[in-house]
């Protein structure tokens, strides 16, 4: 990829990081940090990948590794994260009637 | 090849990352939050199926859907079963999974470039190299956070020369990546790196505990997004890329403010060690003795109080204590006290943690106030009520300028009429540090279990009709 693209999408993507985690109230500081978790989880795509262009022993046995542990982050950071944000399901049902 | 694939994956991932930032987006507010996950997971879905079409991708399938299915079976099941206090760790794992899965692809790609199918260019390999080295250490630094929050290493390991034999180790591990820049990769050279990459993280994590713990998984966290980042640079994936980086800098951002609720920098947290001065700190500045009360007569004042701050910490955690707290304060509200919870941002072993729990008993979010607007409050407040909370309400922050703490801000519980404490023992917090709060003329210690304490308040409570 030509370089100079890739810092600018480098540069573009951290501000809107930095946007998008400003606003957020305390409470929701750990149900963040999970999502982001599961967010980052995308690594199975390119595990996926580097499996699928693997021939030798070595690099099929390390590419299933990569695919392997990317989609357990995935998975897992987006069942954490489901879990704790159905906690405050209840609460939005009391704010609606307040 | 399936034809078209060359628009369609593109444009599956384009979408992909626009999802994932209007999921992450969706998440800085309650109410929105769960369909923000539903946007990032839909997302991910896609990424995924649309994989299986990547024009680089040519075989090696049955082993691709054999890792996704045993991999997302195992860990939706495990976190599926764990108990909601054990959140934290959860995080740390999975964290680490993505990190330790970056490191595996940095590592297909040395090993392609040794067999000589792809020549990477200079900016490439600098890249892949440094993807390796941060996936490498968020793998084995989220790992010991994981199992030192599960309770499966307990010490804290901290010899001398430490920060030498970590910059050591460290310096190391960037010569190996330079000589395999130069000399290109060998299987020998590769382990080696992989190696002594993976010890750092170990390295770095171990003499870290405590109430930095919070710290260093979102540290991990936002060093696995950069680590991803750089990844899909080296794939030519931008979705990668976006995704990536912005958990990095958004992780990075949460890490900063984390570290500043407790009043510390990260280099601190990182090189210092949580409460080196333990020893000679407090002890001797405690005066007075601990008063202890029993659960009657805490039961009592509770009960005629007109208003009670509640402080959670993470000893309401370990006892699973929030459905029966949330049980007590029902009663205490039907008898027409005012109560309010109080939860300090590194309150419990996350930033958020305890208002997840207190969420999961059913405590509405809007009696839970931050620590900037309830600390006026505790003048005129009849019982301050802290449950396992320790170093978040030391006035030691405040009085104690040789504390470690000192200059943290705190809840001044110790400013409320009387101030009850319930807590498993005598001895210190987390930290290590001596509790001022313990021995002022205020306060009275309710001894034992979260759990089995607040069982008796209730039935306390109850009997006064």
């Amino acid at each position: 990829m030509e370089g100079w693209i890739a810092l600018y999408i480098f540069m573009l993507a951290a501000f809107t990081g930095i946007e998008v985690i400003r606003r957020v109230p305390a409470i929701l500081h750990t149900p963040l940090m999970s999502g982001s978790n599961f967010i980052h989880g995308i690594v199975v795509v390119g595990g996926m990948v580097v499996l699928g262009m693997a021939d030798t022993t070595a690099e099929i046995v390390v590419g299933f590794i990569a695919v392997f542990l990317g989609a357990g982050n995935a998975v897992g950071g987006y069942v954490v994260t489901d879990r704790m944000l159905e906690m405050f399901k209840s609460s939005d049902k009391t704010k609606d009637k307040g | 090849m399936i034809p078209g694939a060359e628009f369609i994956v593109p444009a599956a991932y384009f979408a992909a990352a626009v999802m994932f930032i209007y999921g992450l987006k969706g998440m800085s507010s309650p109410v929105t939050a769960r369909q923000g996950m539903i946007w990032a997971g839909i997302a991910m879905l896609l990424a995924v199926l649309v994989t299986f079409i990547h024009p680089k991708v040519e075989g090696n399938y049955g082993l691709m859907l054999i890792a996704l299915v045993s991999a997302s079976g195992l860990a939706w099941w495990w976190a599926r079963i764990v108990a909601m206090t054990d959140m934290p760790q959860m995080i740390a794992l999975y964290n680490g999974m993505g990190g330790g899965s970056a490191a595996a692809i940095a590592g297909v790609e040395l090993l392609k470039m040794h067999s000589g199918q792809s020549d990477m260019a200079t900016t490439t390999l600098l890249v892949a190299s440094f993807g390796a080295i941060i996936g490498s250490i968020a793998f084995s630094g989220s790992l010991v956070a994981f199992a030192k929050l599960q309770g499966w290493l307990r010490k804290t390991w901290r010899f001398p020369k430490q920060q030498l034999i970590n910059l050591v180790v460290f310096g190391i591990t960037i010569l190996l990546a330079l000589i395999i820049f130069v000399a290109g990769p060998s299987p020998f050279l590769l382990v080696l790196f992989f190696g002594f990459a993976l010890a750092a993280g170990i390295l770095i994590t171990i003499p870290i505990g405590g109430a930095d713990m919070p710290v260093i998984i979102s540290l991990y966290n936002a060093l696995t997004g950069l680590a991803v980042g750089f990844k899909g640079f080296v794939l030519e994936i931008p979705a990668l890329m976006i995704a990536g980086i912005v958990v990095g800098a958004a992780g990075t951002m949460l890490t900063q403010l984390m570290a500043k609720a407790m009043n510390r920098s990260l280099t601190n947290v990182l090189f210092a060690g949580f409460g080196k001065a333990d020893e000679d700190a407090g002890g001797g500045e405690a005066t007075g003795e601990m008063r202890s009360i029993d659960a009657t007569d805490a039961a009592i004042q509770l009960a005629y109080a007109e208003k009670v701050i509640i402080v959670p910490g993470y000893g309401l955690a370990v006892a699973q204590a929030q459905h029966k707290i949330w049980e007590m304060t029902e009663l205490l509200m039907s008898r027409g006290v005012k109560v309010i919870f109080a939860i300090h941002p590194v309150a419990g072993r996350m930033p958020g943690h305890m208002n997840v729990l207190l969420a999961e008993a059913g405590v509405d979010y809007e009696m839970i106030e931050d620590l900037e607007d309830v600390n006026a409050q505790f003048p005129n407040t009849d019982v301050a009520l802290v449950i396992g909370a320790n170093d978040v309400v030391n006035p030691a922050a405040r009085k104690d300028p040789s504390s470690p703490i000192f200059g943290m801000p705190i809840l001044d519980v110790d400013k409320a009429r009387n101030c009850i404490v319930i807590k498993r023992g005598q001895g210190t917090g987390f930290s290590g540090i001596e509790n001022l709060l313990f021995f002022e003329d205020n306060t009275r210690m309710l001894y034992g279990d979260a759990q089995k304490v607040s069982q008796q308040l209730i039935a306390g409570i109850k009997s006064l009709g």
